[in-house]
């Protein structure tokens, strides 16, 4: 499916929807699985420390124009769902800034907030306010979300009794029924099964006639380079490569040494 | 944690470091106002999922703190080696240790408010206070359908009624502010420390222990010298369950101490839970 003809094309001098100025994110955490005050004070007796750094994203720069589907590929741990949060505006920056032009609708690693004890109705309407829409808007919405997900009745049982793909289903059903401008999508396309597929991506297509930019975090390389126009490579924090899809993903795909048909195995 | 623009026509987000860990106040607020439906719904769904709405639930809600009520009653008795004080120290109980519950309650679940919010914290970008201001929410209509026994309690007493009592819902007001900032504050505790919920029944034991509910402030007038009058500065609840008591009970005008102290504690407390909250905010979705 060609996304791309169907999307929106910028008018000139217009800013960019989506504009990252050297971004850096660098943040402290732990080791501990738990951290808990008593292990904080025996550390504490032996003089240890358990903080350590991570420098998430350094110095990323890059703008997004109207229109755009963007691929962000990477090995595990590069800094791509960083990324993502970082626009979502999750994770603010250490240092940098970004620019973000429209309402934002993120698919952060499946899910959008579920909480397995409430029913997906409830999870749907919590997500929906969470990101600052009104009641009534998110009331309508959610029958629609519930029809496209095709989970029926299940959308009045809590999300804990729902398999593993009718969750995935509803959580991307879910981000791309908010109207978002701007659609965030990290590894969602594994949702489902094969004919789910062929709708979400329908869907996705018509999503681009009216969003103004598509970001797909994926390891499947064959899915950035059919629905992606435009693409980003990320290794260790850091922007190897903004260019084509088909121009990062050989460059990635030489980077690692390996034939890219063993990326591909995976996808459809 | 994001700065709003609006633009023309569109909405432009700004995301840049804030430097002391403190986001700009104003949208901040802002945006909690406007968000002010999610976290309704979110301590509503909450309810709904631990089956309070139904008639046991409710039942449960007001058998709880009255049965615990009945306890240290029957404790006071025992301690007293019989006088029990009857029905009047049995309202001035459980009108203390209602609201004594509300606040308790507040801390339990602001506490595990952000640890336990998991994917939407993780997912979604709104101001993260809303989740112990939810919990706040939760505890406070827990607490809405224990206050028909307390009346009920106060006419079987025999208690009077007067005009002064309405002043009681001043103290409400700050047990609810002050709630709202004791929740912020373990809830940051909690994410750094995930045995702060484990240390809370002990330590708000003692708090009962300490502030006017099992005892009545006008029990203590001249007794224990300097350490009452330590408390009283020192223990947020002397003044705020005091005040609450002596007013929505007795109708007795409690004491300037007593309105400014109260005061002062529920503004200290949400100024200092909150600005802890934002400061360490960011560090949330990393620590999750």
């Amino acid at each position: 499916m060609d996304i791309a003809h169907s999307a929106q094309k910028p008018s000139p001098g217009e800013p960019p929807v989506v504009s990252v100025q050297d971004v850096s994110i660098t943040y402290r955490t732990t080791f501990e699985k738990v951290p808990t005050l008593k292990s904080a004070i025996v550390r504490f007796g032996r003089g240890e420390r358990a903080v350590h750094v991570v420098e998430a994203l350094r110095g990323v720069s890059f703008d997004v124009t109207r229109g755009s589907s963007v691929g962000i590929i990477g090995a595990n741990g590069a800094g791509k769902s960083t990324l993502m949060r970082a626009i979502a505006g999750v994770l603010p920056p250490s240092s940098g800034r970004v620019e973000v032009r429209g309402r934002i609708s993120a698919l952060l690693a499946l899910g959008v907030g579920f909480n397995s004890a409430l029913t997906g109705r409830e999870n749907v309407i919590l997500g929906g306010l969470a990101s600052g829409l009104s009641r009534k808007e998110v009331v309508a919405r959610a029958e629609e979300v519930a029809a496209f997900a095709e989970i029926g009745e299940f959308i009045d049982v809590p999300v804990r009794t729902y398999s593993s793909g009718m969750y995935q289903r509803l959580a991307f059903s879910v981000s791309v029924h908010m109207d978002p401008d701007i659609l965030l999508i990290d590894e969602a396309l594994s949702a489902g099964d094969a004919s789910f597929k062929v709708k979400a991506n329908a869907k996705m297509a018509e999503l681009m006639k009216s969003a103004r930019a598509m970001f797909l975090v994926s390891h499947s390389l064959n899915a950035v380079r059919e629905m992606c126009d435009d693409a980003l490579w990320i290794h260790k924090g850091k922007l190897m490569m903004h260019d084509t899809p088909d121009a990062c993903i050989k460059a990635y795909t030489k980077f690692l040494e390996v034939g890219e048909n063993a990326f591909t195995l995976e996808d459809l | 944690m994001a700065r709003l623009a609006t633009d023309t026509a569109d909405e432009v987000h700004v995301y840049e470091p804030h430097r002391a860990g403190i986001p700009p106040l104003v949208p901040y607020f802002r945006g909690l106002w406007t968000r002010r439906e999610f976290a309704a719904e979110f301590s509503k769904s909450g309810i709904r999922a631990a089956n309070t709405q139904t008639v046991f639930g409710q039942l449960w809600l007001v058998l709880n703190p009255l049965l615990l009520a009945l306890v240290y009653y029957f404790l006071i008795a025992v301690l007293r080696g019989g006088d029990s004080g009857g029905l009047p120290r049995l309202a001035n109980l459980t009108g203390g240790l209602f609201l004594f519950t509300f606040v308790s309650g507040s801390m339990s679940s602001g506490a595990s408010s952000v640890t336990g919010g998991g994917r939407l914290i993780m997912n979604m970008n709104f101001p993260r206070l809303l989740m112990p201001f939810a919990a706040v929410r939760t505890a406070w209509f827990r607490f809405l359908p224990t206050l028909p026994v307390y009346v009920l309690l106060h006419l079987l007493s025999g208690a009077g009624w007067s005009w002064t009592m309405l002043l009681s819902v001043v103290f409400l007001g700050y047990a609810v502010i002050f709630a709202m900032g004791i929740a912020a504050l373990l809830a940051t505790l909690q994410v750094y420390f995930r045995d702060t919920s484990s240390f809370l029944p002990y330590f708000s034991r003692i708090w009962l222990y300490v502030s006017p509910i099992l005892w009545a402030v006008h029990d203590t007038a001249g007794q224990f010298g300097t350490l009452m009058a330590v408390n009283r500065i020192v223990n947020p609840l002397y003044s705020i369950v005091g005040g609450w008591v002596e007013l929505s009970l007795n109708g007795v005008m409690p004491s300037p101490t007593t309105w400014v102290m109260g005061a002062v504690w529920a503004v200290v407390m949400f100024v200092v839970g909150s600005l802890l909250f934002m400061s360490r905010e960011r560090d949330f979705t990393v620590r999750l």
